[in-house]
């Protein structure tokens, strides 16, 4: 078996060149065979990679989906989005762990199935959702959990659940995709989700020179389509202009912000605009290599993007000297994520593409000058490539009409929560909350969550506001909360995503995230003060400060905006602490401990 | 007028915070000029005698004691100020944090190396006061009015806040009485 490991394991270093920046793919492929990388796993590894043998435990040890010991080979993933958990995923998770035997975290005694916890995979808009290996199923109630289970205890090879709950709309139905997910497309725009002809930008772009193809883009005035809102065609201008032979295209596909699946919808149906747009970055910046970071959620659409970067490079829409274009060489390779919300970061993702941990990097140098493999690269999302190849086809002046003032064109919006018709829309710039609102069919609203938790909650003194980047700026995610829930649990929950994927670098994040989620938790057990909200706020902004990338920048907004904008939720619950004690000490808990070791009880209590 | 009254308690504290305390020097005469000590370690007094203007701690709580100390600190003290790194954060004491009660238990007084103890028993009498599973800074206990960082605290740091403290004025520490590194 020994003798067997060391082969395998060779062999799948050998087809990555044993080149350890590759190794989030061998790694995941060592899992993959042997359901964890083992201690001897990693050794062997290192030895091949000429790695040490920490560089391969910390990539391990860092994402969700890889593992020392070994998992299941049937891993079901549920989901514990806060909008799950509105779906009553807590009852789904009763069922699958009552059939299954197990608890969450655990592995059935046969080595068969493993259930876990994970946070939002991207199906908010059909939850409660899970990733059993790498098959999405959605819309779970209890019996259907159960009957899962009992189908799987028949024949353990998820892919026949897809089949047997019928397969999704679009391509989710594709030979390749094979997958019961639904596109909900609620409204298509004039830009993305419309009929688009093929490759109509690519062909124009390689017309012009590429510096005329970035100011095509920067007179498009389009800007970054992830949460930031970066002008493209500055970031691109920067990119070029830096020095070095060789630089890159990343395509930010890791979308895991909670409650945000649009990019999900993107890949399954405007996959070719997403590559065009990608082809149509490398001719601009002068990269060859473009790479589309998946996140690992969504690994069912691998097979389907393979194929069509395999057709694109057959119709010579990849490769070397593109539709005839003398000296324009350019490729795209998917890597895959494993399981991390950090990796949506850009540097992050740089590190993760390098095959490291997903840890941010400092800035600067920025990308542009300095990113993957320390060469410039430029790092867009999924959505801004498909805006690119759009805008090259139809126009700046086209695009820059569409939206309102300095947000131009069109903005999909991934909208779940307490709606009728939650799904994908696409909006111009400048769409008012109260139509939005109509158009999902939301009734007795209480709050909005823009730009999912790193955003900010608002209330109905803000319904009149607009969607851009001057108003209320968002990456896509928009979560709805009626009158019925509570906003002080909503944002704890909120936080607790964020103590989970805080990557650890830096204390005021590490820390300061775990504070804030205690004294939510505090407030919700009745035993908030008045003080709490001054406490939240200084620790909130310490955070904020303190923290070198977006994830800690952002991560106590749900507590920050939630005691903003709904302050008498707060104070209704709050009352001054009369003795000056702390409520939250309990000291029959604290020696409960010593009293069983002692025999005796405490004196004082 | 009757001077103000100041306590002190040393709780999980090594009392060199109250070493520190003495180190004031000749100017323990103003303070005794300035305040009258009440229950403290210094003056021996077992009881509060009355109200205190303010309660110095030293040491955070690792027993069941140290926490009836402490509240009965917050009971009797207008301020209460935490003095030092275990008052504030646990200190050394707290190093146990990580490690189960039982284990830190048996490793002190059966297993560990060097231990003589032929009864081969935790001691435990009721004269003992029962461990918390962990030691918890003080603030996580009763609420503390101000912490004063240090292990120790300088003297003129200890000394410059009871001042301000009692004659009600601002308190300006220079930099080299707060920094730590």
């Amino acid at each position: 078996m020994a003798k067997n490991l060391k082969q395998i394991i060779e062999n799948i270093c050998a087809r990555y060149q044993n080149d350890r920046t590759r190794m989030m793919d061998i790694v995941r492929a060592v899992q993959e065979q042997f359901g964890g990388v083992s201690p001897e796993a990693i050794d062997l590894i290192a030895q091949s990679t000429d790695a040490h043998r920490v560089e391969v435990e910390s990539v391990v040890s860092f994402y969700a989906f890889l593992s020392q010991k070994p998992k299941g080979k049937v891993i079901i993933r549920l989901c514990n989005d806060v909008v799950d958990q509105m779906k009553g995923v807590q009852a789904v998770a009763r069922a699958f762990s009552e059939e299954l035997g197990i608890g969450f975290g655990e592995t059935t005694p046969d080595s068969w199935y493993t259930l876990e916890w994970a946070p939002c995979i991207g199906m908010c808009d059909q939850a409660p959702a899970a990733l059993i290996n790498d098959v999405m199923v959605t819309n779970l109630t209890t019996d259907k959990a159960k009957e899962i289970v009992r189908a799987l205890k028949l024949n353990p090879n998820p892919p026949i659940l897809s089949t047997r709950y019928g397969l999704g709309d679009g391509n989710n139905a594709n030979a390749l995709v094979q997958s019961m997910v639904q596109n909900n497309v609620k409204k298509t725009g004039e830009v993305l989700l419309c009929d688009v002809p093929a490759d109509a930008g690519l062909r124009k772009a390689i017309q012009k020179t590429p510096e005329e193809v970035i100011a095509e883009v920067e007179a498009s005035k389009l800007r970054g389509r992830g949460g930031a809102g970066f002008p493209t065609g500055l970031k691109w201008k920067f990119t070029r202009g830096s020095k070095g032979p060789e630089k890159f295209i990343l395509c930010n596909a890791d979308e895991g912000e909670p409650g945000t699946f649009k990019d999900r919808v993107l890949l399954t149906e405007r996959a070719h605009l997403v590559f065009e747009g990608m082809t149509i970055g490398g001719y601009a910046i002068g990269a060859t290599t473009g790479i589309l970071y998946l996140r690992g959620e969504y690994a069912y659409l691998r097979p389907f993007l393979e194929d069509i970067l395999q057709k694109r490079r057959a119709a010579n829409l990849l490769g070397n000297n593109i539709l005839g274009k003398d000296g324009f060489h350019f490729d795209i390779r998917i890597q895959m994520g494993a399981g991390a919300y950090i990796c949506g970061e850009e540097t992050s993702l740089i590190s993760s593409c390098e095959g490291l941990r997903g840890d941010p990097k400092n800035r600067p140098p920025f990308p542009p000058q300095q990113g993957y493999l320390r060469k410039p690269t430029s790092v867009n999302n999924v959505e801004t490539f498909a805006a690119v190849a759009r805008i090259l086809d139809k126009g700046a002046a086209w695009f820059a009409a569409i939206g309102s003032g300095k947000s131009t064109g069109t903005k999909l919006l991934s909208i779940s929560g307490d709606c009728k018709n939650p799904g994908v829309y696409e909006y111009p710039f400048g769409v008012q909350v109260r139509t939005l609102l109509q158009d999902v069919g939301a009734e007795n609203t209480q709050a909005l969550l823009i730009g999912g938790p790193s955003g900010q909650f608002i209330g109905a003194e803000s319904f009149d506001k607009t969607i851009c980047y001057d108003d209320l700026a968002t990456g896509g995610a928009i979560v709805i909360f009626n009158k019925d829930r509570n906003m002080i649990k909503i944002a704890q929950e909120y936080m607790e995503f964020f103590v989970e994927e805080s990557c650890g670098y830096c204390t005021p994040c590490r820390v300061g995230n775990v504070l804030i989620d205690k004294c939510l938790q505090k407030i919700l057990a009745g035993q908030g003060e008045p003080s709490d909200i001054e406490y939240l706020q200084n620790l909130g902004n310490t955070v904020k400060k303190g923290s070198r990338c977006g994830l800690g920048q952002t991560s106590p907004n749900p507590a920050l905006t939630t005691i903003k904008n709904f302050r008498a939720v707060y104070d209704a619950v709050l009352k001054p602490a009369q003795d000056g004690m702390q409520p939250t000490f309990d000291l029959k808990a604290a020696v409960s401990d010593a009293e069983a070791l002692a025999g005796r009880h405490s004196v004082i209590h | 007028m009757e001077k103000p009254k100041i306590a002190t308690a040393s709780l999980a504290g090594c009392f060199g915070c109250h070493m520190s305390l003495l180190d004031i020097d000749d100017r323990i005469l103003k303070l005794i000029e300035l305040v009258q000590f009440d229950k403290s370690p210094v003056d021996d007094i077992k009881n509060f005698t009355g109200r205190c203007a303010i309660g110095l701690i030293e040491g955070g709580c690792c027993n069941e004691e140290n926490v009836h100390v402490l509240k009965e600190f917050r009971k009797h003290c207008d301020i209460l100020v935490s003095v030092g790194e275990c008052a504030i954060m646990g200190g050394l004491p707290a190093l146990r944090n990580g490690i189960p009660l039982k284990e830190c238990l048996e490793t002190g007084y059966i297993h560990g190396t060097g231990v003589y103890n032929p009864s081969g028993k935790i001691p435990n009498s009721e004269d003992i006061p029962l461990l918390l599973n962990k030691v918890y800074p003080c603030h996580e206990i009763v609420k503390i009015d101000y912490f004063l960082p240090g292990c120790p605290p300088p003297a003129d740091t200890i000394w410059e806040a009871c001042v301000a403290l009692l004659t009600n004025k601002p308190l300006d520490l220079p930099y080299e009485l707060v920094k730590y590194d």
